[in-house]
């Protein structure tokens, strides 16, 4: 069990009120709050150690690289990766697209198929169409079931073919909270010969993740969605691959040797990661893992998991609110998505905000998702290890208060 | 946490939240919008939406060489967006071209009597874009149609 008045001390901005009222923050789906120890990290890093990386003698430089490096080091036991294999990017888009500039350009061939799900975030649905456009591919996709709000199972085999190179599938639904069968689709591909990129944005921050346990050949996340600063984000790639693979990047900090008319590029990670990287972003990455780690994965899933479970009971009491994604909480996140009789999203989103609730209204860029789904847009309530059951009891009364405004029960 | 659990049900017991923006000429417009459907054979259709939620916005109008004889919108989004463009397609009918390309940013906010903040300010005027666009398209057409004319 977690000490969630204790956690919610160590998050400055739960203390806020918005429009008179205590912020109930339910958009973690979006981006997570940050505890002080991630924000003092940042803080004490421009303080106390800026200098550029792995370049400089000095003493600030040496520091500043340590800072970097370490936090690296952190990252990959944190998910259990091998750390010159543990890439830093911006986030999980910009890890989505190396894949698909450094790995997809060179090894994606005309009449090659890429498989997606229709319930891809478009970070991981819209790098794929530039690549199969530009290489003459593909791409396939694995239904969902707007019922259950899961993939087709009995279609693997039909969609992953001998013709398939690569499949990238989210792990968890960013709209409806589903858990892939990621573990089967992977085998699937790799019987296959393609490659499995698997898009964990909304899964590393929430449930432990033990990269060893699994065969996945590129994993991506972002720093921000696990307590970690903006500006941040991982990719976690085979050794062998990524030696393989061309630079992302090409400038400063990704060579070994550079003459006027070639240059040797540098080895894993630094391959991978051109120019001036950011040092704070990592440092921030670094304590957002260690305080997580203080938690323990373990924790943070188990209560989000009985929360998801009181929110589900909670809004299905709420007469003409539906409710997506999948019943059986154990196979799903905590991310709720539902609509509330003919109240869009939006006005929706305006009214909780009068109560200082702060969900997601729109399609949650997953749009092909929302149409599968048979809606324009949907409102979502997204939750994290701070959260506490009065909130959600405050978000059903809210929803309760816009049926009223919106004159529903009428 | 501070707010103690509620064993509201909230529903039914003829509390009536009020809410400063949802008001009630804007649930009205929202949920039996005026001049909503199609023209036959319209002078002139555009499209509009916001990417950001979804609304979306048809417009069409009729017009009598300089003159609107109808208007008439389809589109599905929030309440702001459809109130908004009910009562902005309400207003057309009778106006010259002229008339219609002068309608305002302030005259919408008028015409919905609320304050919209930043974030739903293009919800509100999303309708009126449409209308822009679909009297730039007439006058281009028309320009279009003269030089044939007379070139």
């Amino acid at each position: 069990m977690l000490d969630v008045t204790k956690i919610r001390k160590d998050f400055p901005i739960l203390g806020r009120k918005i429009n008179g009222k205590s912020l109930v923050y339910l958009d973690n789906a979006a981006t997570s709050q940050k505890p002080v120890s991630v924000i003092s990290a940042i803080k004490n890093y421009y303080e106390k150690s800026n200098s550029n990386i792995h370049r400089s003698i000095h003493t600030l430089s040496q520091e500043a690289t340590e800072s970097y490096e370490g936090a690296r080091k952190k990252t990959a036991k944190h998910v259990n990766w091998e750390e010159e294999a543990t890439i830093f990017t911006r986030n999980t888009t910009e890890s989505l697209n190396l894949v698909m500039r450094a790995w997809g350009m060179k090894n994606i061939r005309k009449g090659d198929e890429i498989v997606l799900t229709e319930m891809e975030h478009h970070s991981n649905l819209v790098p794929w169409q530039f690549l199969a456009k530009s290489r003459g591919a593909q791409l396939k996709f694995l239904s969902v079931d707007a019922k259950t709000g899961k993939i087709k199972t009995d279609e693997f085999h039909n969609k992953i073919t001998g013709k398939t190179k690569l499949v990238s599938v989210c792990h968890m639904s960013n709209v409806l909270g589903t858990i892939n069968p990621v573990d089967e689709i992977a085998n699937i591909a790799h019987e296959n010969g393609a490659i499995f990129v698997l898009d964990a944005a909304q899964s590393v921050p929430h449930f432990p993740f033990n990269g060893k346990q699994h065969d996945f050949d590129f994993v991506a996340f972002s720093g921000h969605k696990m307590l970690g600063p903006m500006g941040i984000g991982v990719l976690l790639g085979k050794k062998d691959i990524l030696e393989e693979m061309d630079p992302f990047l090409f400038g400063g900090d990704m060579i070994a040797r550079v003459e006027l008319e070639k240059t040797e590029y540098d080895t894993i990670p630094g391959k991978l990661e051109a120019g001036t990287p950011n040092v704070a972003g990592a440092a921030g990455l670094g304590a957002a893992v260690d305080y997580l780690n203080k938690i323990g994965m373990g924790n943070v899933k188990s209560h989000c998991d009985s929360l998801t479970k009181y929110a589900l009971e909670k809004l299905s009491e709420i007469n003409q609110l539906t409710l997506y994604g999948p019943k059986d909480t154990k196979m799903r996140g905590s991310v709720i998505s539902f609509s509330l009789g003919d109240v869009h999203p939006h006005d929706l989103s305006t009214l909780l905000d009068r109560d200082g609730v702060a969900v997601r209204g729109g399609h949650h860029c997953a749009m092909p998702l929302t149409k599968v789904l048979g809606v324009t847009a949907t409102t979502r309530a997204s939750l994290y290890l701070y959260n506490t059951k009065e909130e959600i009891d405050q978000l059903a009364l809210s929803l309760k208060k816009a049926s009223e405004v919106f004159k529903l029960d009428r | 946490m501070t707010q103690k659990p509620s064993h509201d049900t909230g529903k039914g017991q003829g509390v009536n939240f009020q809410d400063p923006l949802y008001r009630e000429n804007i649930l009205d417009h929202y949920r039996h919008p005026r001049n909503f459907g199609r023209i036959e054979n319209p002078t002139v259709t555009f499209h509009g939406d916001n990417p950001i939620c979804g609304d979306e916005i048809d417009i069409a109008l009729q017009l009598d060489k300089n003159k609107i004889t109808d208007a008439k919108f389809i589109g599905r989004g929030c309440a702001i967006s459809q109130a908004s463009a009910s009562m902005l397609m309400e207003t057309l009918p009778g106006k010259t071209m002229e008339q219609a390309s002068g309608i305002s940013k302030d005259n919408i906010m008028e015409m919905l009597g609320v304050d919209v903040n930043a974030t739903r300010l293009k919800c509100a005027i999303l309708p009126l874009k449409v209308l822009e666009g679909a009297l730039f398209l007439h006058k281009k057409e028309n320009e279009h149609k003269l030089k044939k004319r007379n070139g």
